[in-house]
C-alpha cells in the first residue's frame, strides 16, 4: 500500500483553499458585464394571478428586462424523476411545474415574475414596482384535509390533490393484514416525522452566460450534480442540446441533498441570458431559501407491529401521508416511496411488511430528498415502535432487537420488503455498542442524575439504509427515468501526474483528498500526484452527482475500474519496455517486474514512454494513458449502525440535554477515517436537530412561521455533544471493488429515534405514562406530556 | 455615491457604496474580497465575521459607509503571504474543523477574536462564544477541538 493510501486519516488538502478565503463558490464569480437578477415571489400560499403590470418597473432606472410566466409558456416543466404506480395501476399525478408561476401562485415564494438590472439594488427596486393583481384563494395545508377535500386544489388540471396512492409490496398486503389480525400482540404508534428546512450555509446561486457567437450557453449553479442539472435542461425544460451547454458547479456550501434539484432560476438566468447577450447573476437571499429550497421529511404515518409475546417481530404494516409540497421536485415521488418503503423491514427477519404511502400536493414549498431521504422516516417509525412494544412486551430494548436481528450467517438476506442485504453483523455492533456506550453503567448514571433532580433516560436504535444509489436495472423496473452509474476518467500525464475526471460533485465530503487515496493505493504512487477534477460538465466525462451516499460506492467504484484499466494498460507498455509478454509482468508499489530477473520498470516510466512513443509497438498499442470507466452497482450498499443516546430531562422545564451520543458504524472500507467520523458527527448534528429543535412549520393560511434563522431552530455549538463515532465493526460491501457502503447520511438516519427512544425512556422510569413525543421534542413538548 | 477608503488586511483601498450598503457587500461586489461570505439576511450565521478595528464584527450587520477610515482584517489576510496558515488556520485542518468551507472563513475570524480575549477558553466557553456563527456541516466538534487545539490546549488530533 502506498502511504496515504486506502485507510489514512489523510488531511484534506481543499482545506488550504477554504480557510484562507480563495475557494470560488458560484457568488464569488461575477463574469464582467453581469446583470443582476430578482425574483418578486408570491406572500400567498395559494393565488389567482389575475394579471401582472410590470410597466412601472419596466421603466426604473437601470432595468434591462422583465420576465413573467407569459415568457415561459413554450419551454417545458421541470420533471419528477422517478414515475410512481398508484396501487390501482394509475401513473401518478403530475402537474407542470413551469420556470415561473403562471395562472396560479401555489406556495408563499413561488416565484412569479423576474426582473434584471444593471445593479441588484436596482433588480430589488424594481420588484416592488411589479403591479401583480393575485386573488387569494383558501390554502391546502393540512395533509388530511387535502386528500379529503377535493373542491379546494392545488393543482385544478388534476382533478385531485392525491399525488398517488403506493402500496408495497402490494402482493404482501392481505398475508400482512392477516398476520396482523392474527397477532398474539399488536403496538400500534401514530407519529410525525416533521417538515426540515436544510439550510445549506451558502445559498443557491446561479449565473447564466450566453454567447452569441458560438450559441453556447454557460450555467455556473449550486449543484450536487452538474450532468443532471444539464440534462433536465437539455431534455425536458429549454431543449438545449448539451453539446451547447455547461453546467458549472464550483465550490457548493453544502447541499445535503437541496442542491440535487433542477430550479426554475437556473433555467430564468440561461433564458434572460440569451435574451440579453449579457451574463445574468441571481443568489438567493436566506430568506428565498426558506421559502424556495426544497424542504425535508414532513409524512404523518400509523405503524403497527405485530409480534409473538416473546417479542418475536410477525409483521409491520405502515401508512403513511407524504407531503410532496406544491409541485413535484425531481426526486420528491422516490423519496417517500422506494427510499422509505424498501427499508421497512429494518435489520429485522420479520416475514411480513406492507406500506401505503399517499403523496399529498399541499400549498407549501416542494419537499424532496434531505440528508437520508425516506430513510430516516422508515427508521424513525420502525425503531420508535419497536421501543413502545419493547416496553408493553417488559422487554428490554437492546435484547428485543436481538431477538430479531438478521444474522451474519444469513447474507444475502431478502428482507420482507424487498431488498437483498448483502453483508452486515448487526449483533456485532450491538455488542460494540454495549460496550462502548457502558451500557452496563447505564443505571448508576440514571441514580447519579436522579440525585440532582433530573430523569435519566437511554435510547437505543439499530438502523440499515440502502446506500450507492443504485442499480440502474433495477431503478428502472422500479420508475426511475434516469440510470444511476457513475463515471471517470484517469488520465495519466506524460510527467506522471495524474488527473482524475469524476462524476461525483464534492461540497463538503473530501473528494478531493479521499479519491485519490483509492489512485495511489492501486497505482503505488503519492496521493499528492493525484488531482480531483469535478463539478463542470465540459472536463468530466458524465456523472450523476453527490446524493443518497453514493460518491465513493459509486463513483469512487468508477475510479477504481478507471485506474484498473490503467493498470492494464501500463502492463503492456511495461511489457514491451522490458522485452517480455504481458503475463509475465507484476504491477506492485509503482513497480512493473518480471519474476525471476532483474528487469522493472516504473509507472512514471511507462507514463512518459506512453506520450512519447518512441519504439513503440504502434500496432497493438495506442499512445496516451487515459481510461474512463461507467460504473453501475450491481445492488445497493447497506450500511448499518447501532446507536445509543443518554439524555437527561428536566422536569421542571421540559428540557432535554443529551448526555452521551454514540454512533457504532458499518460502513464497510473506510478510506480516510477522519473524513469518515466528520461525515457521521455532521449527520448526527442534523439528526439531533430534527429530534430536539427544527421544524418547518406553517400555519393554516401557509405562511412559513419558521422561515429565517431567528425563528428556525438551526443547531447551534452549544446545542450539540461531543458524540463518539465508532467505525470499527465494519463488513466489506461484497459487490463494489472497494468494500465501501457510504456514510453520509447515517447520522441523520440514525440518531432522530434514538434521541426520542431516550426521551421517552428518561420520562417513563421517571413515572410519567408517555409513549411518544412528536419531534422537535421541544421543552414546551415535553413539559406538556409530563404534565397531561 | 458615496466612496469608502480602509485599511484593508494592511492595505488602503476604495470603493464606492450606496449609502445602504452593507459593509460584506462592499468587501465582496466593490473590493472582490470575496472570502467573506454572506449566509444569511438576519445577521445570525455569521458567515460574514470580520474584524473592524482589532474587534470582530458581523459585516452584514454595518454600513459599509460606517467603515470609512476603520482598518478591516479578513480572511484573506489571516495567512501568510506565502500563503503558510496561521495557528488556529492550521489547527481547523488538523482537526477536520470544516467541510463545505462555507462557514469558514466566520468560524476563524471568531475564533481568533475569541482567543485574543481568552487565550484558554474552556471547551463550554468555546461553544457559547459560537453561538453567533452556524456551521451546517460538521456538528461543531472538529470546530471547537480546532480552537482548543489553537489556544495551546491538548486535543488528539484527527489527521495525519
Ligand atoms: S451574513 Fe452576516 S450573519 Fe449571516
Ligand atoms: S463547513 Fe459547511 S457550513 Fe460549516
Amino acid at each position: 500500500m502506498a502511504d496515504g493510501g486506502i485507510g489514512a486519516p489523510t488531511k484534506r488538502r481543499e482545506d488550504v483553499r477554504f480557510l484562507t478565503g480563495h475557494g470560488s463558490y458560484t457568488d464569488d464569480y461575477t463574469p464582467n458585464h453581469t446583470t443582476y437578477c430578482a425574483f418578486a415571489r408570491s406572500l400567498v400560499a395559494n393565488g389567482k394571478i389575475n394579471g401582472i403590470d410590470t410597466s412601472a418597473a419596466e421603466a426604473m432606472p437601470g432595468v434591462v428586462a422583465v420576465f413573467t410566466g407569459d415568457d415561459f409558456t413554450e419551454v417545458g416543466g421541470n420533471p419528477a424523476g422517478w414515475a410512481i404506480n398508484s396501487r390501482d395501476g394509475e401513473p401518478m399525478k403530475e402537474p407542470k411545474r413551469p420556470v415561473l408561476a403562471h395562472g396560479k401562485v401555489r406556495h408563499v415564494g413561488d416565484a412569479y415574475a423576474a426582473v434584471v438590472a444593471e445593479t441588484l439594488e436596482q433588480a430589488l427596486d424594481a420588484v416592488e414596482a411589479i403591479e401583480a393583481d393575485i386573488e387569494e384563494l383558501d390554502a391546502v395545508i393540512d395533509m388530511a384535509d387535502a386528500l379529503a377535500n377535493s373542491s379546494n386544489l392545488v393543482h385544478d388540471e388534476i382533478g385531485t390533490n392525491q399525488c398517488f396512492d403506493w402500496g408495497w409490496i402490494e402482493d404482501n398486503r392481505a398475508a400482512t393484514d392477516e398476520a396482523i389480525k392474527n397477532a398474539p400482540h399488536v403496538t400500534t404508534l401514530e407519529l410525525v416525522n416533521n417538515r426540515l428546512v436544510p439550510n445549506a450555509m451558502e445559498p443557491r446561486a446561479s449565473i447564466g452566460e450566453y454567447n452569441p457567437g458560438s450559441g453556447d450557453y454557460k450555467l455556473t449553479t449550486t449543484s450536487q450534480n452538474p450532468h443532471l442539472t444539464r440534462l433536465l435542461i437539455s431534455a425536458f425544460v429549454m431543449g438545449i442540446p448539451e453539446n451547447k451547454l455547461t453546467v458549472h458547479a464550483p465550490d457548493v456550501g453544502g447541499g445535503f441533498g437541496s442542491k440535487i434539484y433542477h430550479y426554475g432560476e437556473e433555467a430564468l438566468v440561461l433564458a434572460a441570458a440569451k435574451k440579453l447577450g449579457r451574463p445574468v447573476k441571481w443568489t438567493s437571499t436566506r430568506t428565498e431559501a426558506f421559502l424556495t429550497d426544497a424542504h425535508g421529511r414532513d409524512h404523518v404515518t400509523k405503524i403497527e407491529l405485530a409480534c409473538e409475546k416473546d417479542g418475536t417481530f410477525i409483521a409491520f404494516r405502515t401508512e403513511t401521508m407524504a407531503n410532496v409540497g406544491a409541485y413535484l421536485s425531481n426526486f420528491s415521488t422516490a423519496t417517500p416511496t422506494f427510499l422509505h418503503g424498501t427499508l421497512m423491514a429494518g435489520n429485522y427477519t420479520v416475514p411480513n411488511v406492507y406500506v401505503n404511502v399517499k403523496a399529498v400536493f399541499t400549498n407549501t414549498a416542494p419537499v424532496d430528498a434531505y440528508r437520508g431521504a425516506g430513510r430516516p422516516e422508515a427508521t424513525f417509525s420502525l425503531e420508535r415502535v419497536i421501543d413502545k412494544c419493547a416496553r408493553e412486551l417488559g422487554m428490554d430494548p437492546v435484547a428485543i432487537r436481538r431477538k430479531n436481528f438478521v444474522q451474519p450467517d444469513q447474507y444475502p438476506f431478502a428482507s420482507a420488503a424487498g431488498l437483498e442485504y448483502d453483508s452486515g453483523n448487526y449483533p456485532a455492533l450491538m455488542d460494540g455498542l454495549e460496550k462502548v456506550a457502558d451500557l452496563s453503567g447505564f443505571e448508576a448514571r440514571r441514580k447519579e442524575s436522579e440525585a440532582r433532580g433530573r430523569l435519566r433516560g437511554l435510547g437505543i436504535n439499530s438502523y440499515i439504509e440502502a446506500c450507492g444509489i443504485a442499480p440502474s436495472n433495477l431503478v428502472g423496473v422500479l420508475g426511475s427515468r434516469v440510470g444511476l452509474y457513475d463515471a471517470a476518467t484517469v488520465r495519466v500525464n506524460a510527467t506522471g501526474s495524474i488527473s482524475v475526471m469524476v462524476g461525483a460533485h464534492s461540497h463538503g465530503q473530501g473528494h478531493e483528498t479521499a479519491f485519490p487515496q483509492v489512485v495511489a493505493d492501486l497505482l503505488g504512487v503519492d496521493p499528492m500526484s493525484v488531482e480531483i477534477v469535478h463539478g463542470d460538465t465540459s472536463k468530466i466525462p458524465f456523472g450523476m452527482g453527490t446524493y443518497g451516499s453514493r460518491s465513493l460506492a459509486v463513483c469512487g467504484s468508477a475510479v477504481y475500474r478507471a485506474t484498473e484499466k490503467i493498470i492494464t494498460k501500463a502492463t503492456l507498455i511495461a511489457a514491451h519496455m522490458m522485452d517480455e509478454a504481458p503475463d509475465k509482468v507484476d504491477f506492485e508499489d509503482g513497480i512493473f517486474s518480471v519474476a525471476g530477473t532483474n528487469k522493472t520498470v516504473g509507472f512514471g516510466d511507462v507514463a512518459l514512454k506512453a506520450y512519447i512513443p518512441h519504439e513503440f509497438p504502434i500496432e497493438e498499442i495506442e499512445p496516451g494513458l487515459e481510461e474512463t470507466a461507467f460504473y453501475d452497482p450491481a445492488n445497493f450498499t447497506y450500511p448499518s449502525g447501532a446507536y445509543a443516546c443518554e439524555v437527561e430531562v428536566d422536569p421542571e422545564t421540559g428540557k432535554v440535554d443529551i448526555c452521551s451520543m454514540v454512533a457504532m458504524d458499518d460502513f464497510g472500507t473506510v478510506v480516510n477515517p477522519m473524513i469518515v467520523t466528520g461525515q457521521v458527527q455532521g449527520g448526527l448534528a442534523q439528526g439531533i436537530g430534527q429530534a430536539l429543535l427544527e421544524h418547518g412549520i406553517y400555519d393554516e393560511n401557509g405562511q412559513l412561521l419558521s422561515g429565517s434563522l431567528m425563528d428556525y431552530a438551526m443547531p447551534r455549538a452549544d446545542d450539540l455533544p461531543n458524540v463518539v463515532v465508532d467505525h470499527s465493526h465494519a463488513t466489506r460491501c461484497t459487490h463494489n471493488p472497494i468494500g465501501v457502503k457510504g456514510c453520509g447520511e447515517a447520522g441523520a438516519i440514525g440518531s432522530p429515534p434514538t434521541v426520542v427512544n431516550a426521551v421517552v425512556d428518561a420520562l417513563q422510569r421517571g413515572g410519567h405514562n408517555v409513549e411518544h413525543i412528536d419531534m422537535p421534542v421541544s421543552p414546551a413538548r415535553v413539559w406538556e406530556a409530563i404534565n397531561r | 455615491m458615496p466612496n469608502v477608503t480602509m485599511t484593508i488586511n494592511g492595505r488602503e483601498m476604495s470603493t464606492e457604496v450606496e449609502n445602504r450598503t452593507l459593509l460584506s457587500t462592499a468587501l465582496r461586489e466593490g473590493l472582490k474580497l470575496t472570502g467573506t461570505h454572506i449566509g444569511c439576511d438576519t445577521s445570525q450565521c455569521g458567515a460574514c465575521v470580520v474584524h473592524v478595528d482589532g474587534v470582530a464584527v458581523k459585516s452584514c450587520s454595518m454600513l459599509a459607509v460606517e467603515a470609512d477610515g476603520a482598518t478591516v482584517d479578513t480572511i484573506e489576510g489571516q495567512a501568510s503571504p506565502d500563503g503558510s496558515l496561521n495557528v488556529i488556520q492550521q489547527a481547523f485542518q488538523d482537526h477536520h474543523g470544516l467541510q463545505c468551507g462555507f462557514c469558514t472563513p466566520g468560524m476563524v475570524m471568531s475564533a481568533s477574536a475569541l482567543l485574543k480575549e481568552n487565550p484558554k477558553p474552556t471547551e463550554q466557553e468555546v461553544r457559547d462564544y459560537l453561538e453567533g456563527n452556524i456551521c451546517r456541516c460538521t456538528g461543531y466538534q472538529g470546530i471547537v477541538n480546532a480552537i482548543l487545539a489553537a489556544s495551546g490546549q491538548d486535543v488528539a488530533i484527527a489527521a495525519e
